[in-house]
């Protein structure tokens, strides 16, 4: 029988700071190759199905961005949430309504078409996800209600919304009772960046854009600091004269406003038409890229492409091996875990000790010290 | 009365899950200890149990493959949480979205085969009652279980001197690490007993429930019992008091939607969510209440120092 022991380090250690996605990355690998070789499949084959197949080719990165794009959107305004020690976890819902309220313009004014089409749809697209992420912010900043479970419930709620729109009033009444909104029209559609080689849409430049603009937020001005210094100790933060409630406000609609504008830009580009649903689960698999990403901006974009490469991994090999595609999430959710005990070695430095081991350094008696 | 007699029923069978799942982790909440995992914990706890019991035929091997499936899945939280001193609200996370995935795995060759069901309590002359027989001794055996389980949470945390302990090493771990008590050990027992309830509560929902397995057939349950523990300020019986009301409301908009009522369905499928929010939002409104029921280390990782 063995036991762990922590032992602080007296400062954190940059050297595991930067190398614990590496690990945790190397250790997602042999779990996956242990499961794999359980699935009866060989590992170094699924592997090259899984990781790198997905990737050979020019037209197959383009897919990469359009997955990758959502991701790093909605797991750059988390970040931003979690450094301040709040838990929105219900990005999933923020992108559904981002994803509605920027249809509105195509569906219900399917006449109105020209440059100003676009812009007006992502913008709503942005207000949808905010307001939507207002509602957790609003209960807890007033109510002091955990963000955690009604961010989380709204998400229930946003899916069946959309349900509801696309089988009811939104339905396409051409669409042969298809659960489905109309195609939208050309001006409503995202532009793809190279139609020459692949699919990509601009969704990932404005990912791209996101990343940068809150990467200086977060290291270059006040508010990043102000961000920081409520996450890590609320108290100083009241000292200082930082609002909490302003600052739940502040996160929770920047990462709605991102989620949103991931949402729409879903729609719009890969999408083209609102359907019962329009997510494989971006909006939680974007919490993994968050801190996968050591919830800084720029480490996001890349974390951002491996969790992409999960989800194109996990079509390759349920096509070519007939494994579920669920193996993906699994894939995500041990990345997740080992990225979080990873992280535990920035902190301390770990001890292995057996019970035989003696355990207690002989203490002085009372008496002799005496 | 044979129709209130049956909503009666059904509403019990809504409400075990969420009362067992709910009863595990308000224990592990007690000890200081956060575990968000409970959705992820009750759906293997459901493909466990299913599997178990369609492979072997016998229900009961799958109710017991359900509460292993729970307990094993909920020690990788603690040795995360307990022996790594992670996060414990992304950990907890994690484990939901990993349980996600490895049941949606697993249960890939289960979907849309016949599961095993517990049989219903049927005791000669009892359950031939009128009216309260079958309330009384005609339910599925879980149901009784969860009854109990609640009483013995109950006379656990409030009469016995180990339930006082857990209750103190919720309240401060550092003055519970100074008086000597293992508080790393309680709460590995306090998760894994959490991690129990929830594979039981998702074993009742796959071999009791809809003896079934569909993906994701928690749907968001484990989010709710989690809801619940706030809403009973941390109390078993208020636990109980709250997962019949909740299983009331999961019943009631199933029949409002039987019966045709006017109204999108989605609507009514929404309300155990929007219920949820209303409920936390009325308990969570007087923060000097909330602060006072609430476990004072909750959520802390405690890492001791020696």
């Amino acid at each position: 029988m063995m036991r762990l022991e922590l032992v602080k380090r007296p400062q954190r250690s940059m050297l595991f700071s930067a190398l614990s996605p590496f690990i945790a990355f190397v250790l997602t690998i042999i779990a996956g190759a242990i499961l794999f070789a359980l699935l009866g499949v060989n590992p170094l084959k699924a592997f090259q199905i899984y990781f790198l197949e997905p990737i050979s080719q020019v037209w197959q990165l383009h897919e990469l961005a359009i997955k990758a794009a959502p991701l790093i959107l909605i797991g750059v305004g988390l970040s931003v949430c979690y450094r301040a020690n709040i838990w929105n976890i219900g990005a999933e819902g923020q992108f559904i309504l981002g994803g509605i309220v920027g249809s509105s313009i195509p569906v219900l004014f399917p006449q109105f078409e020209g440059p100003l089409v676009l812009p007006l749809m992502l913008l709503f697209g942005m207000v949808g996800g905010a307001a939507y992420a207002a509602i957790p912010a609003l209960l807890k900043a007033r109510f002091n209600t955990n963000e955690i479970l009604t961010s989380l419930m709204l998400v229930y709620v946003a899916q069946l919304f959309l349900d509801w729109l696309v089988r009811g009033p939104w339905r396409d009444p051409k669409g042969f009772n298809f659960p489905q909104t109309i195609q939208f029209n050309d001006s409503a559609i995202l532009p793809e960046l190279m139609p020459a080689s692949g699919r990509a849409n601009w969704g990932f430049v404005f990912a791209l854009v996101a990343a940068v603009l809150v990467w200086i937020l977060m290291s270059r001005m006040l508010k990043g600091f102000e961000v920081r210094v409520l996450g890590s100790s609320p108290r100083a933060g009241r000292f200082a004269g930082f609002g909490i409630n302003r600052m739940v406000f502040f996160a929770f609609m920047l990462s709605g406003a991102l989620a949103g504008l991931a949402g729409i830009s879903e729609v719009s580009g890969a999408i083209g038409q609102l359907q019962p649903v329009i997510s494989p689960g971006y909006g939680f698999a974007a919490i993994i890229v968050a801190f996968l990403g050591r919830l800084n901006p720029l480490g996001i974009v890349a974390a951002g492409l491996v969790l992409a490469l999960t989800y194109l991994g996990g079509e390759a090999v349920q096509s070519a091996l007939g494994i579920s595609d669920k193996v993906a999430r699994v894939f995500q959710g041990m990345l997740l875990f080992f990225v979080l005990g990873c992280d535990t070695l920035i902190h301390y430095r770990i001890r292995l000790i057996g019970f035989a081991a003696p355990k207690l350094e002989s203490a002085p008696k009372l008496e002799e010290a005496r | 009365m044979d129709i209130t007699v049956n909503i009666l029923l059904t509403i019990a069978t809504a409400a075990t899950p969420l009362l067992i799942a709910a009863i595990g982790e308000l224990v592990v909440e007690r000890s200081g200890v956060l575990n968000l995992g409970v959705e992820g914990m009750m759906i293997m706890g459901a493909v466990g149990g299913f599997g178990a019991g369609y492979l072997t035929g016998s229900p009961w091997i799958g109710l017991l493959a359900a509460i292993a499936l729970g307990a094993v899945f909920s020690l990788l939280f603690a040795v995360m949480t307990l022996s790594l001193a992670t996060n414990q609200v992304a950990t907890g996370l994690s484990l939901t979205l990993l349980g996600l995935g490895l049941s949606g795995m697993m249960g890939t060759s289960f979907v849309g085969q016949p599961g095993a069901r517990l049989p219903n309590l049927d005791i000669p002359g009892l359950t031939a009652i009128p009216v309260i027989g079958r309330l009384l001794f005609g339910q599925d055996p879980i149901f009784y279980i969860s009854i109990a389980l609640t009483a013995a949470v109950m006379w656990f945390l409030f009469k016995t001197r180990t339930g006082l302990t857990l209750r103190s090493i919720g309240d401060s771990h550092t003055s519970a690490h100074a008086l000597g008590i293992q508080v790393i050990r309680y709460r590995y027992l306090a998760v894994i007993f959490g991690g129990a309830c929830a594979g039981l509560a998702g074993g009742h929902l796959s071999l009791v429930y809809t003896p079934q397995w569909v993906e994701n057939m928690t749907a968001g349950r484990g989010w709710i019992a989690l809801a619940l523990v706030v809403f009973a300020s941390w109390r078993p019986w208020r636990v109980l008091a709250g997962a019949y009301i909740f299983g009331a409301v999961w019943i009631g908009q199933l029949h409002a939607q039987a019966f045709g009522i006017p109204v999108p369905s989605q609507l009514l499928s929404s309300l155990p969510y929007l219920a949820t929010i209303v409920v936390l939002v009325l308990i969570s409104r007087n923060k000097r209440l909330t602060m006072m029921n609430t476990p004072a280390s909750l959520g802390q990782p405690f890492v001791p120092d020696r």
